[in-house]
């Protein structure tokens, strides 16, 4: 009887769980996977609580029994032990009814995997590079081909540092947000620059590792529109915790405008860095603009202090390498340096490079008076 | 008692070996050995858990308040690696030591001098992996699996990780080798292998599975090493070579690896079971071979670490299915003890406590392993808290709780004398009562969409990490709880008599005093 009422007890609590789970799925649940906006999140969705379901089954049969016999089956209440120690046929039931539900586990699953896997012919391609530490888009195919940019995240540092209160969306906001038309067939193509960072939005039921030198692919369709936030999900290095991802979703006209408003900013800015390459720019001017690059790129590593930290992230006050050749320090800093943090920076502007390059040479005690405009790093490109 | 020798020639050996430090360090006896083996890991488990306690108190609160990222990052590598190589497989090894020559009726283990050199190796790794934090850049940040390129982008604390590896590794495969020769060769006439205790069957294809993996994980250490350092270029896809081949050849000895650490404790329930239910273990044999099939199955699973990492359909599809049949042999098992409890006559002392407490919540990390099993669920879940509080359900509620039941079961005979059995009670209960209220949320955390190994997260993961880092606290002071009943069992326990308890019927309690004599079956027992 007691051993009635204690499954009973896990049936109800469990119930009550249950209950709880589908509640919350209005908003962003406490207990569960987020609410699916897509087909494939759906499918695991699903299938995760219909495994719940069959796991649960199995917990409360072996152990009601077990909790039967410890309750029951105790020397303290006189129970002689049985001597019975072997059954063949007890055995093979045991051995063949998991098997059969396994299989029944797998069959629905084999199907998602199955469409999980199939990137082909979708409506647009959009490639994701990791950097440490933040995202790089790049539309490859299909309505907003050309767009290029880069996400980071965008919670002030005393947010984090605990000296301002923290916003709603604290760590997972990000400056420039992936905008994608809904209903559409997105393909997604990932690698990374460094090291091997992975590309997380759980609404939509993606995860796939962006590998450096390597392609990866994974695709998702999202079902109406809205905001979905996810996060890097391999350990990449210091902030691994700050390069959140954000997917907007968009109605097909809006989303068209972005990408023409996108579009024309970036036909701009090409013109700019056109004009860029033949401006001479003054030591201030750089300066100004080489102190943002830093604190954007930089700084995470190397400290705003210039001082990095010993034995991980070299010191740039002072460096050797900073006050020597710039040369040198350009290709550093365009190529990075093999088996070391420092990464290859050769994706900024040529005006980026020759800002942030300028800066740390007469950052800090650093003093060499050197200028290097945008046409210098320009000629030293590949 | 005829197996005894003291009885026959005086107590003679005893007095052979030097005393003081010089016993410890020159020591070839397999009981001298064990229990260094078991206070080292003792010891380690408290430098791990320390980080542990570390990583909860940072996660108490969204925002950085005491460790900064990178320090972070050190602690959780560190303590990975001090749990898995420094606390619970030399902890295995010590009942190993203990255990197996009293078990099968044997003097000794079968390599003595070897049996030192493996246990003594053990400080200096660890040594190793302590002073990496002090070194410039501090200890090896990139993970407790440490994939390149992160780990051939950090510092001298990387360097002393594989070094500390390669000690390790040789340390474990002399252990294992010692292991497999004793067992092969030094059983008490009479004692067929299928009669064999089932703490010794499952250490025999643990030894196995040791032997096979641990040097694969030495190569893949060097090619990392060689990457950093000489010029190669097996892990750098600039130079030809491609990072998640490392994945590939660490997972190819890490699965195996998780299996090392539980196999030996399903050993230790099946004779704490039966002891205490006083009834023989129900299906031995089809518990030989549900241990054989998981150890060879374990061998085929490895890519479901990485699932994530990108892989054809077909490798998926075939690691989802042979991760799931996984669930058959470990189901078996979990069905047997069920059968060996039913209709026993059962008592509850502190090692069957342990036990039960073992079957409980190891299931429940085998049905979210069975959950992580299936590709697309594993999509969502891979890489974050799910996995955490699943691997922390099989590994300390299975594997450290079998630890505690066998140092229960076993503390009378090797110490001679009784633990307090209250104090056993309440460092179950509380063990139980924190463990779940540190792990059980971390599933709810893992599936709301909170990433492993970040030091800062979302506010909507604010509640259950408190609650977590509350249980975190409240199991580690428990664990003090147990260093004291262990030393206040050899300092004033109450004399524990031969066959401590009614229901054991394994050699050392039915051929052996208590406490057992530094040197037993120097003649083998007579096995009716």
């Amino acid at each position: 009887m007691s051993s009635k009422s204690v499954a009973t007890l896990a049936g109800v609590s469990a119930l009550a769980l249950y209950s709880s789970m589908s509640m919350a799925a209005g908003e962003q649940s406490k207990y569960n996977l987020p609410e699916p906006q897509s087909v494939i999140a759906q499918d695991i969705y699903d299938q995760h609580i219909w495994l719940m379901w069959i796991c649960l089954v199995i917990f409360i049969g072996v152990f009601g029994v077990m909790f039967y016999s410890i309750l029951k089956h105790r020397k303290s209440l006189g129970y002689k032990a049985a001597n019975f120690h072997h059954s063949t046929s007890v055995e093979i039931i045991w051995t063949i009814v998991p098997c059969i539900i396994l299989v029944v586990m797998a069959w629905p699953a084999t199907k998602t995997v199955i469409a999980m896997k199939d990137t082909s012919s979708p409506d647009m391609t959009i490639k994701a590079t990791g950097y440490q530490w933040m995202w790089g888009y790049d539309y490859l195919q299909g309505e907003g081909e050309g767009i290029s940019f880069f996400s980071k995240l965008s919670t002030p540092r005393d947010q984090i540092q605990n000296k301002a209160p923290k916003g709603k969306n604290y760590l997972l906001e990000v400056d420039n947000r992936v905008v994608v038309p809904v209903g559409k067939k997105v393909r997604v193509i990932l690698t990374a620059n460094d090291v091997i960072h992975a590309w997380w939005v759980p609404a939509l039921g993606i995860k796939q590792d962006a590998i450096p030198g390597f392609i990866r692919d994974t695709w998702f369709t999202a079902d109406t529109p809205g905001i979905y936030r996810g996060q890097c999900a391999e350990l990449c290095g210091k902030d691994h915790g700050y390069m959140p991802i954000v997917v907007e979703v968009m109605e097909e006209g809006d989303y068209a405008q972005w990408v023409s408003a996108q579009l024309s900013a970036a036909e701009e800015a090409t013109e700019q860095a056109e004009v860029d390459v033949n401006t001479e720019f003054t030591l201030d001017e750089l300066n100004a603009k080489g102190e943002q690059v830093y604190a954007a790129h930089c700084a995470a590593c190397h400290q705003p202090n210039g001082q990095g930290i010993p034995g991980a992230f070299s010191a740039l006050d002072g460096s050797e390498l900073v006050n020597g050749p710039v040369a040198g320090h350009i290709d550093i800093v365009i190529n990075g340096k093999a088996n070391t943090a420092m990464t290859p920076f050769g994706h900024l502007s040529d005006l980026d490079l020759a800002a942030v390059i300028t800066y740390e040479r007469n950052a800090w005690s650093n003093d060499t008076g050197d200028v290097v405009q945008p046409s210098d790093i320009n000629e030293l490109r590949n | 008692m005829a197996a005894v020798h003291g009885d026959a020639h005086g107590h003679g050996h005893d007095d052979h070996h030097p005393s003081g430090i010089m016993r410890w360090i020159t020591t070839t006896n397999h009981k001298d050995i064990g229990t260094m083996y078991l206070w080292f890991s003792l010891a380690m488990f408290f430098v791990g858990g320390t980080l542990a306690m570390g990583i909860r108190a940072e996660l108490y609160q969204p925002g950085i308040q005491i460790l900064e990222p990178e320090l972070f990052n050190q602690f959780t590598t560190l303590h990975g690696l001090i749990m898995v190589f420094g606390a619970i497989m030399p902890a295995f090894v010590g009942f190993a030591n203990w255990q197996i020559p009293m078990m099968i009726g044997a003097p000794d283990m079968a390599f003595a001098r070897m049996n030192n050199w493996s246990f003594w190796l053990l400080p200096v790794a660890a040594s190793l992996l302590v002073v990496s934090f002090f070194v410039p850049g501090g200890a090896a940040a990139g993970g407790w699996t440490f994939y390149p390129p992160l780990s051939t982008q950090g510092g001298l604390g990387v360097d002393l990780m594989i070094f500390a590896v390669h000690i390790l590794g040789a340390s474990s495969i002399m252990g294992s080798i010692n292991i497999i020769t004793t067992i092969l060769n030094m059983r008490a006439p009479g004692m067929t292998l299928m009669k064999m205790p089932m703490f010794v069957w499952t250490w025999l294809i643990t030894a196995y599975l040791l032997v096979l993996v641990m040097p694969v994980l030495a190569g893949t250490v060097t090619m990392l090493l060689t990457d950093r350092h000489f010029g190669t270029s097996f892990f750098n896809a600039a130079g030809g070579g491609d990072p998640v081949l490392f994945q590939h050849i660490f997972w190819f000895f890490g699965h195996p690896e998780v299996y090392i650490m539980i196999l030996p404790s399903f050993g230790i329930v099946s004779e704490v079971i039966p002891t205490f239910s006083r009834k023989p273990l129900f299906g031995y044999s089809s518990m030989v071979y549900a241990t054989a099939s998981i150890a060879i199955l374990s061998c085929f699973v490895w890519a479901h670490h990485m699932f994530t990492s990108g892989m054809p359909v077909v490798g998926q599809l075939f690691f989802m299915y042979a991760t799931m049949l996984i669930a058959v042999p470990t189901g078996v098992k979990v069905f047997n003890w069920t059968a060996t409890m039913w209709r026993g006559s059962m008592s509850f002392e502190t090692p069957m406590l342990f036990s039960v407490g073992f079957i409980f919540l190891f299931v429940i990390g085998g049905f979210s392993g069975v959950i992580c099993a299936i590709v697309p669920i594993d999509i969502q879940v891979q890489d974050t808290y799910y996995v955490i509080a699943h691997f922390h359900y099989v590994l300390v509620s299975g594997s450290l709780f079998a630890l505690f039941a066998g140092a229960y079961y076993w503390l009378p005979k090797w110490t001679g004398r009784m633990y307090n059995e209250t104090l056993g009670k309440w460092h179950f209960w509380l063990s139980m009562f924190f463990f779940n209220l540190t792990f059980f949320v971390q599933h709810f955390l893992g599936l709301a969409g909170m990433p492993r190994r970040i030091p800062d997260y979302a506010l909507q993961f604010a509640d259950f990490n408190m609650v977590s880092s509350l249980g975190a606290f409240g199991f580690g002071m428990t664990q003090v709880l147990f260093v004291y009943i262990v030393i206040n069992c050899i300092r004033s326990g109450e004399k524990a008599p031969q066959k401590v308890w009614d229901g054991a019927t394994t050699l050392e309690w039915t051929h052996l005093p208590t406490p057992a004599p530094y040197h037993s079956f120097e003649k083998p027992p007579v096995l009716k």
